[in-house]
């Protein structure tokens, strides 16, 4: 019999708010987390805005303040939502066997403060200066590894990197190997901490950014035909995923069923999508055949959509191609549109979301959405909160490599 | 005009903010592996921090001997230029 994999916790923190339920009362109010940067001095950028984590100190979520001081703030942001999470779901995981429980908690770029910060030293110092923390703290894989040590998990450790697509694909791996029998609990999701001059700089050149710098609360419109790039932002999401049988027995409260998984690759361009949407397409088909349900039965699609012309308009004609006539009853919100996009972290962001909508039985809105692109022809939910019977709903993730993730999550009977 | 740091007082300045441990753990005789706690990558950062603080070189052979605060502080105190 397959075993059914259930979410028992989640955490997050991001620019709308420091736990789950600030997130959800930025998101369902339809606020925007996005403002200037004010990490660092952005005088010669062409980008000046960001979605950064703020009011917060992220050395809390450590044992003491030498950890904390040697986690890059990606580590630090991961390992404060991983905290969350466990806390809500009230498992002890000392009382665990520890090789049952796993973490898979990826990260699209990992620690670049710590990279920029080290080549300055290399730079001004000498060979001999770089700091021996520099590759424990940068490696896109240490914070799955610090979030094991510091719960004891000893069960299944990796993270995928596959950019903005990172974080679903972990919570998808970590469902595959939760019904394997590889473990009962995994913690999963993902991290980013990107807004340091490298990353502003980086994607702004790459012409990805929304250089709607005068007004930043507006710059992120997935599916607005005034779209102009999407807003580089930080943050952290992490899920408790258990098995079902596991998780009653302790009498856990299940706040939601993953039951669905799919990927695919657009085999196109490294940073372009596929121009017809067919690939993503194919994830989300996938998706959908692993949950055993029809379009008709998904009663939400938290969207990639990250306020770019081509990405929004390719996920559009792939929602079009997946769904069909149903397309038109669909509802769709692109939640990028408040948090802005936190990369690796996003996949995490969005399905906790989508939970939180499942349990509320409201669909949180795409802001901005003033002329909808007639192109991206979908059932839009614009400025506000809509209230909807929700039971099934889908989040997609797509990132630069082509890599495409679709995640199905049911409310639990 | 006040009174300029001692050596010592300033090499347990940076080993407390460096590991995280209270001040009154740094005492010439704690070690810095079983009695801060250190691992081999807070000693090699440590001995660099030190090597640039006071401008000197720790060659490797020597910085395996410093076991102690106290072996740092007499380490420094007596290859220090210039100081005071």
């Amino acid at each position: 019999m397959t075993r059914r994999v259930v979410v028992t916790g989640f955490g997050a923190v991001t620019p709308n708010g420091n736990d789950t339920d600030a997130l959800w009362e930025s998101v369902r109010n339809g606020r925007s987390g996005i403002g200037r940067v004010t990490a660092f001095d952005t005088a010669g950028y062409d980008c000046l805005i960001a979605g950064e984590v703020r009011g917060i100190d992220l050395s809390q979520a450590f044992r003491n303040p030498k950890e904390a001081r040697r986690a890059d703030r990606y580590s630090q942001l991961a390992m404060t939502a991983a905290k969350e999470a466990v806390r809500r779901s009230g498992l002890l995981i000392e009382n665990e066997d520890p090789s049952r429980v796993g973490v898979i908690v990826g990260s699209g770029i990992g620690g670049l403060k710590t990279l920029e910060d080290q080549h300055t030293v290399l730079l001004q110092k000498g060979p001999k200066r770089t700091s021996p923390l520099m590759i424990p703290m940068m490696i896109t894989n240490i914070a799955s590894g610090m979030i094991a040590i510091e719960f004891g998990c000893q069960g299944p450790n990796f993270c995928v990197v596959t950019a903005c697509a990172t974080a679903s694909h972990c919570i998808g791996e970590a469902w595959r190997l939760i019904r394997d029998h590889e473990a009962e609990v995994i913690l999963a999701g993902g991290s980013e901490a990107a807004v340091v001059p490298l990353g502003l700089s980086g994607f702004a050149n790459m012409k990805a950014l929304s250089l709607r710098n005068d007004e930043p609360q507006k710059a992120s419109r997935p599916f607005d035909r005034d779209r102009d790039g999407f807003v580089l932002s930080e943050g952290a999401g992490i899920v408790v995923l258990e098995e079902l049988e596991h998780a009653k027995k302790r009498n856990a409260s299940i706040l939601g069923e993953i039951i669905g998984y799919g990927l695919s690759a657009d085999a196109s361009h490294i940073t372009s999508p596929d121009p017809n949407g067919s690939c993503a397409a194919r994830a989300m088909i996938s998706a959908l055949k692993r949950a055993g349900k029809t379009p008709e039965e998904i009663d939400y699609i938290n969207a990639h959509a990250t306020s770019t012309q081509q990405g929004d308009l390719c996920e559009a004609l792939a929602i079009q191609s997946v769904f069909g006539a149903h397309t038109k009853d669909v509802p769709v919100s692109a939640t990028k549109s408040m948090t802005g996009h936190c990369l690796g972290a996003a996949g995490a962001v969005e399905l906790i979301l989508c939970l939180q909508a499942l349990e509320a039985q409201l669909i949180p809105p795409t802001i901005n959405l003033d002329n909808p692109d007639p192109a991206c022809h979908l059932h839009h939910v614009p400025s506000q909160a809509r209230e909807s019977v929700l039971r099934v709903a889908m989040s997609n993730s797509f990132g630069f490599g082509g890599h495409n993730a679709s995640l199905v999550v049911a409310k639990f009977q | 005009m006040a009174e300029k740091k001692s050596i010592e007082e300033r090499v347990k300045e940076m080993i407390v903010e460096q590991l995280g441990v209270n001040p009154e753990q740094v005492t010439p005789k704690a070690k810095f592996i079983e009695d801060l706690g250190a691992d081999s990558l807070d000693t090699v950062e440590l001995v660099m921090a030190f090597e640039e603080e006071f401008n000197v070189e720790v060659p490797d052979e020597e910085a395996e001997k410093l076991q102690r605060v106290g072996d740092v502080v007499r380490y420094i105190e007596e290859h220090v230029e210039e100081e005071s």
